[in-house]
């Protein structure tokens, strides 16, 4: 398996994706060597981690910036470079083993996959755990970055994409036929969940709280494919209503200035608490502090927080442009565009008890089928199908 | 002695709820105008089910009227739906007075606003049943001596009500639970009641007619009238065959093309071709024949779902919520006096809201199991909340406190 991030060293949910994924199919019997194109020395016991680089994560972002970060104007050095170790990676791997199928993570892998194809001809399945257009929020993309993702998903035997939604921009993006195209749903491992305890990261919120103040929080990457900009004005027409409303916006990314600057000039600030980019205990609270989740994306292929809040019994309201909402039924939908629907969506909540506690409860049933259960047996089908096909 | 079919059919529609969200509260009052074109507008719905179902029905009814002098049936026609004819269809109004005038429809009493005020506030309750009254009345000059709460939700204590209130008869579901090894075939006397008589529904042979009619998988289908009859006529116990159903069986949840209107037609010729069969309507049904047991009830039971009670309006955080939040504000609502204001209120008492709240059946994502015009159960909560913080802003208005 290829990839670019694992936990802890994770930017975004890919990592978290391809760690729980991995720890699924291990289970299943699946022998995974995982590629990373920096040291990764933390202790994985159900797969084998191989790395090239001599730098370590931290150095790695701190050299090149983030794949999340805007890539305009220095894309092509850090496409290279990163692939460059990746690259150094795999010419020994393939000299000394020999692999069922390749599968590898999100456009990055995708011009070292092909080369192990070039070379070996083993089976390749690319996932998209999101397209160009999704992190583009709609507008154009990266052409290098589209260039190589569509030449991935051009040239792979399989594509996995993680929501229909993901898929259908697969097919309108590259002209992929849709059944060259599977969905793999992303599930949650609760066993990689902190667990709740009875000291809060947040004393303050939680003192507002036991005032009459309601929390509604957002997790994600401060970025244009975030939609925060359009929850921010939604905010200020929640809190003109229900002044008792505090929205903990927890994340970081290239937005963030810009969301505090617009906090400010809406009228709002003293509403919205900014937390930064937060793991562990401070991570678990901002769910397990808050009364609604709001996941507003302007394109998110499929979104695992909602159902994370959901583990902590928090109840979500999520943009129709999300994949998650094809799995998770008992939550709100608005378009990520619609301020007054997301508004008048958030206010009852925040009104209305009744609301709140009937989506948790029908949710709560659906938490337990949101597992890697039935995404990883129908992934080793497909491995099963992939490798037999390359014998015949 | 004759054996009777007893045909009862439900008539009801709500004011449906137009999106309205928390911008619209305090803003606009216009709670049940939907733009047209939208799920939940009124007049639409009104137009389409006429089309497809009031109108070609009332049409066969009062040609077995004309044509069958042995033909009788009973109607029940909630307030709301009274109104909207009268403003959007009056020509489906004069067809059910048609059907009326020919002296062999009765039509029972229920809440004008299709609630369940009985067992919030007996007094909104009985102002609502005396509302309806007076709408039948007026519309159809005649006096209901039967009674149907909403639903069918019935209990001892709303049997004890309507024997105190005069009525002659009541009904409820057939059910077995309640029924044990007894068939509903018969008339029955409520515990602890004087002179009321219970009449209920044979849910078998009435879902054999209004859900199971269109299902190619049934082993019975296709049903015919002469099938159905002949399965009647060799039924050895049983007076009257209580058939009760919503009205809109027949065109709108059995459509045309099922063959649900040739059934319709065909019924009484088959069935009077035995000369010891009849139609009856409910009150004729209990002067006819004597009860033979007391049926004691003390829950409560509905004609819906698996479960037959109350779950599908009342049995979510949501609903309850709803529910007691327009309860709640009853005395204030009536003290203003302003029948504008009140009546609005009442329409929102109307069950279908609550039922479009409920989540039983979306929880197994099938969604499509029952009908709502809103996208989800809580996009209809959210929709009635906010229709419901107007009122308390509009009470705010005329000086009375939120």
């Amino acid at each position: 398996m290829l990839g670019w991030e694992l936990p802890p060293y994770n930017s975004g949910g890919l990592g978290i994706a391809c760690y729980q994924l991995c720890k699924a199919l291990a289970k299943r019997n699946a022998d995974i060597e995982f590629v990373l194109p920096y040291v990764y020395n933390y202790k994985v016991d159900f797969m084998k981690v191989t790395t090239f680089s001599q730098m370590t994560a931290p150095e790695w972002i701190k050299k090149y910036g983030s794949v999340y970060t805007n890539l305009a104007g220095k894309a092509a050095d850090f496409i290279y470079s990163q692939e460059f170790s990746l690259d150094k990676a795999l010419d020994w791997i393939i000299r000394e083993q020999n692999f069922d199928v390749v599968h590898a993570h999100d456009w990055l892998t995708f011009r070292s996959a092909l080369k192990v194809k070039q070379l070996t001809n083993w089976p390749l399945i690319v996932q998209l755990h999101s397209v160009e257009s999704d992190r583009a929020g709609g507008h154009r993309g990266n052409p290098l970055v589209e260039e190589i993702e569509g030449l991935g998903v051009t040239m792979a035997d399989r594509v996995i994409a993680v929501s229909n939604y993901t898929k259908k921009a697969i097919m309108h993006d590259y002209g992929v036929p849709a059944d060259k195209i599977e969905v793999v749903y992303n599930g949650l491992d609760k066993s990689e969940m902190e667990p709740l305890d009875d000291a809060s990261a947040y004393p303050y919120l939680e003192r507002l709280r036991s005032n009459g103040y309601h929390v509604v929080t957002n997790v994600g990457r401060m970025t244009i494919q975030k939609n925060i900009t359009t929850l921010l004005m939604a905010a200020k027409e929640v809190i003109f209503r229900e002044s008792k409303t505090i929205f903990l916006l927890v994340g970081d990314g290239d937005q963030y200035n810009e969301l505090i600057g617009l906090a400010a000039r809406l009228g709002i600030a003293k509403n919205v608490i900014f937390t930064g980019f937060q793991r562990g205990k401070q991570w678990r609270d901002s769910f397990a502090m808050s009364d609604l989740f709001v996941m507003p994306s302007a394109s998110e292929p499929f979104g695992l927080t909602p159902i994370e809040a959901l583990f902590y019994g928090v109840p979500s309201l999520i943009s129709r442009q999300s994949g998650v909402g094809e799995i998770y039924t008992n939550c709100l939908k608005v378009d990520c565009w619609d301020v007054n629907e997301i508004a008048n969506q958030i206010t009852s909540v925040i009104q209305n008890p009744g609301l709140h506690e009937t989506l948790v409860s029908n949710a709560k049933q659906e938490l337990e089928h949101l597992t890697w259960d039935k995404p990883s047996q129908r992934l080793m089908d497909i491995y099963q199908q992939q490798a037999v096909g390359a014998i015949a | 002695m004759s054996r009777a079919i007893v045909l009862y059919l439900h008539v009801h529609q709500p004011f449906r709820i137009r999106q309205y969200t928390i911008f619209d509260a305090g803003v606009n009052h216009n709670y049940f105008d939907s733009p047209p074109n939208t799920q939940t507008n009124n007049p639409d719905i009104i137009h389409k089910v006429s089309d497809k179902s009031y109108l070609p029905t009332n049409k066969i009814l009062l040609d077995l009227l004309n044509q069958y002098p042995e033909f009788h049936l009973s109607l029940s026609l909630t307030g709301t739906v009274l109104e909207q004819f009268e403003r959007w269809a009056p020509e489906t109004l004069q067809s059910f007075k048609d059907l009326v005038s020919t002296g062999r429809v009765e039509i029972l009493a229920e809440t004008f606003h299709h609630s369940l005020a009985f067992f919030y506030s007996r007094e909104e309750f009985e102002a609502q049943v005396e509302l309806h009254r007076k709408k039948i009345e007026a519309s159809f000059g005649q006096t209901p001596v039967v009674f149907r709460n909403t639903e069918l939700a019935y209990n001892n204590d709303i049997a004890y009500w309507a024997d105190q209130a005069g009525y002659k008869g009541i009904l409820a579901e057939g059910w077995d639970k309640f029924l044990g090894w007894r068939s509903p075939n018969f008339v029955y006397r409520p515990k602890y009641t004087e002179n009321i008589r219970l009449l209920m529904k044979n849910y078998k042979l009435s879902d054999d007619i209004a859900f199971r009619f269109c299902d190619h998988d049934w082993k019975e289908w296709p049903l015919t009238a002469d099938k159905f009859c002949h399965w009647l006529n060799e039924t050895k116990d049983g007076t009257n065959f209580n058939l009760f159903m919503d009205y809109e069986t027949f065109g709108e949840h059995q459509w045309a093309d099922s063959g649900i209107f040739d059934f319709l037609k065909s019924l009484p010729s088959e069935w009077l071709k035995n000369s010891n069969n009849t139609f009856m309507t409910i009150s004729q049904a209990i002067d006819s024949f004597e009860p033979v047991d007391d049926i004691d009830i003390p829950e409560t039971i509905t004609w819906a779902d698996t479960e037959r009670d109350l779950s599908a309006w009342l049995g979510n955080p949501m609903q309850q919520e709803a529910i007691q939040a327009v309860y709640g504000m009853r005395t204030e609502i009536l003290s203003t006096n302003d029948p504008v204001l009140i009546e609005d209120w009442r329409r929102l008492q109307t069950s279908d809201h609550y039922y479009y709240m409920c989540t039983k059946w979306f929880n197994d994502g099938d969604i499509h199991a029952y009908f709502s015009p809103y996208e989800t159960p809580y996009i209809g909560f959210i929709n009635y909340m906010n229709t419901w913080h107007d009122i308390r802003f509009r009470l705010s208005d005329l000086g009375i406190g939120i």
